[in-house]
């Protein structure tokens, strides 16, 4: 018994490292002047890239648990979630306080005006309700159902995401059309049984 | 400033000139054992040229060597910053052959040390503005467009330069996908190309241009943002039409025919009032014409200014 407490801490902890590691790395990089002649644009880039793969890791935990018969990920959904939440979070604090030095008029009329700017705010305020409502006593007071239906948010904020890297790019659209592409595939595998369900019912 | 410059560049040119000299005595030495291939003291990537150095120099400090090698666009090598840098080495720029025509009295082609030869090359220290809102300040050293130009006889009726990049995709692993389409292309007004600021560089900080930057020949319009700035060129052609540019071909909605720094027209996707300077964390304030708007704008009077980018 105390040995299996052991692994689960030590598997606990090994998910956490690997949650974090992007981050480890961004850091050892920038001690280490490694974060290209833009480090500004870079880290922006960086850290938005990595709340976008999170994000696509939280739909696909609770699929894989489902289909894949890993019931045992579930018990770490909220925390790649809650990270998902901590590097767009991140993201937005470099494009605030870095990009845009807080001259919150140039960011008022960025909002405004850039589609992809005005998605990707949207995004961020749709995640931080499923932050808050992520903890076990937040989560016990709400109703079970009206929880569940809050957080298939994530599903709308993953698309938000992929569209938000789709519109900023130049020319080379293969990695935004990349990650668009997992984020439906995601979402088809999650609707199609639904839906089926459904038609069968019917 | 000039007096600040002018000592650090002068001794750079001497420099430069006596290695210059020397790699030319054996070459010319070796060549007659058969050991031209074995080249001189200086790697064949990064020669040291001959040059007058610069006379219009900037207030601002140069951005260093490193950042200006190693972080730039060149699709042709991929998309990211730093693929030139790491990609570029595939592409051979000697030989290399540019072959001038279109509406000109003596059209043809010529190597590219023959060109180099052919006019005396100066130091240009200039400010770079990328479309992106990032810039650099880049001493480059070149020949006036309008020197090459001169040269060839440009017919009455020519109003326009075309330019066009090489297209290999074994050199340029960039042009194997259809980013943009290739080969890459770039235009200017007969009056601007003219303009004494237009410059053809073949170097920078006082060596032939690396892959990288364009090698062996690329255009430096300083005025402009920098995808206007087209790189290993092999074609230059005077025509009376306005010519295609690969931006404006791709999304005509972004980039414009004239693509002038302006810092109170947007680009679609994000501002163009200010920019970061590489090596600085805080912006700065983007100048009209990148700063240069003395030398140019006369040529754009009674246009409107939002057609101009």
């Amino acid at each position: 018994m105390p040995s299996r407490a052991h692994a689960l801490k030590l598997e606990s902890a090994l998910v956490w490292l690997a949650c974090a590691a992007p981050l480890i790395l961004l850091l050892y990089w920038g001690f280490t002047a490694r974060l290209t002649a833009n480090p500004v644009e870079f880290v922006l880039r960086d850290l938005g890239l990595w709340g976008l793969r999170f994000l696509c890791l939280t739909l696909a935990v609770t699929l894989l648990a489902k289909y894949a018969n890993m019931p045992r990920l579930m018990r770490y959904r909220r925390r790649i979630g809650l990270w998902a939440f901590a590097y767009v979070a991140l993201h937005l604090t470099v494009y605030l306080g870095a990009a845009h030095e807080f001259d919150w008029a140039e960011i008022g009329a960025d909002i405004a005006k850039r589609p992809y700017i005005t998605i990707g705010m949207a995004a961020f305020a749709l995640l931080v309700p499923l932050a808050v409502t992520s903890t076990h006593a937040v989560r016990r007071k709400m109703k079970p159902r009206s929880w569940r239906r809050l957080h298939r948010l994530v599903y709308l904020i993953a698309v938000m995401g992929a569209v938000h890297y789709f519109l900023l790019v130049k020319a080379d659209t293969r990695s935004p059309i990349l990650y668009g592409a997992i984020v439906a595939v995601l979402l088809a595998a999650r609707l199609l049984p639904a839906a089926r369900r459904r038609m069968g019912l019917a | 400033m000039l007096i600040r410059n002018a000592p650090d560049l002068r001794e750079c040119d001497v420099t430069d000139h006596g290695l210059y000299l020397k790699r030319r005595a054996f070459i010319a030495g070796a060549a007659g054992l058969g050991l031209a291939a074995c080249g001189g003291a200086a790697p064949a990537s990064a020669a040291p040229l001959k040059y007058r150095p610069n006379r219009m120099a900037i207030d601002e400090s140069r951005t260093p060597l490193a950042d200006v090698t190693g972080y730039n666009n060149f699709y042709e090598f991929g998309t990211g910053k730093e693929d030139p840098a790491a990609y570029a080495k595939m592409m051979r720029s000697r030989p290399w052959t540019i072959t001038v025509d279109g509406l000109c009295e003596r059209p043809g082609s010529v190597d590219i040390d023959e060109l180099i030869r052919r006019f005396p090359l100066e130091e240009r220290i200039y400010r770079m503005r990328c479309v992106e809102a990032w810039s650099m300040v880049i001493p480059w050293v070149g020949f006036p467009l309008a020197a090459l130009i001169k040269s060839v006889g440009p017919k009455s009726n020519a109003k326009y330069v075309a330019f066009e990049t090489l297209h290999d995709p074994r050199q340029m692993p960039g042009q194997r996908s259809a980013v943009i389409r290739w080969p890459y292309r770039e235009g200017l007004r007969l009056d601007e190309a003219m303009n004494p600021l237009v410059l053809l560089a073949v170097g920078l900080y006082g060596q032939t241009l690396p892959n990288q930057n364009g090698a062996p020949i690329r255009l430096v319009v300083p005025w402009k943002y920098g995808f206007k700035g087209i790189k290993s060129i092999v074609r230059i052609r005077l025509t009376d039409r306005r010519p295609q540019t690969s931006w404006q071909m791709l999304a005509p909605g972004e980039y414009g025919f004239y693509g002038n720094v302006n810092p109170d027209v947007d680009h679609p996707r994000w501002s163009q009032a200010k920019e970061r300077r590489i090596g600085e964390f805080f912006r700065r304030k983007t100048l009209p014409f990148n700063g240069y708007g003395d030398q140019v704008a006369h040529l754009y009077r009674g246009l409107d200014p939002r057609k101009l980018y």
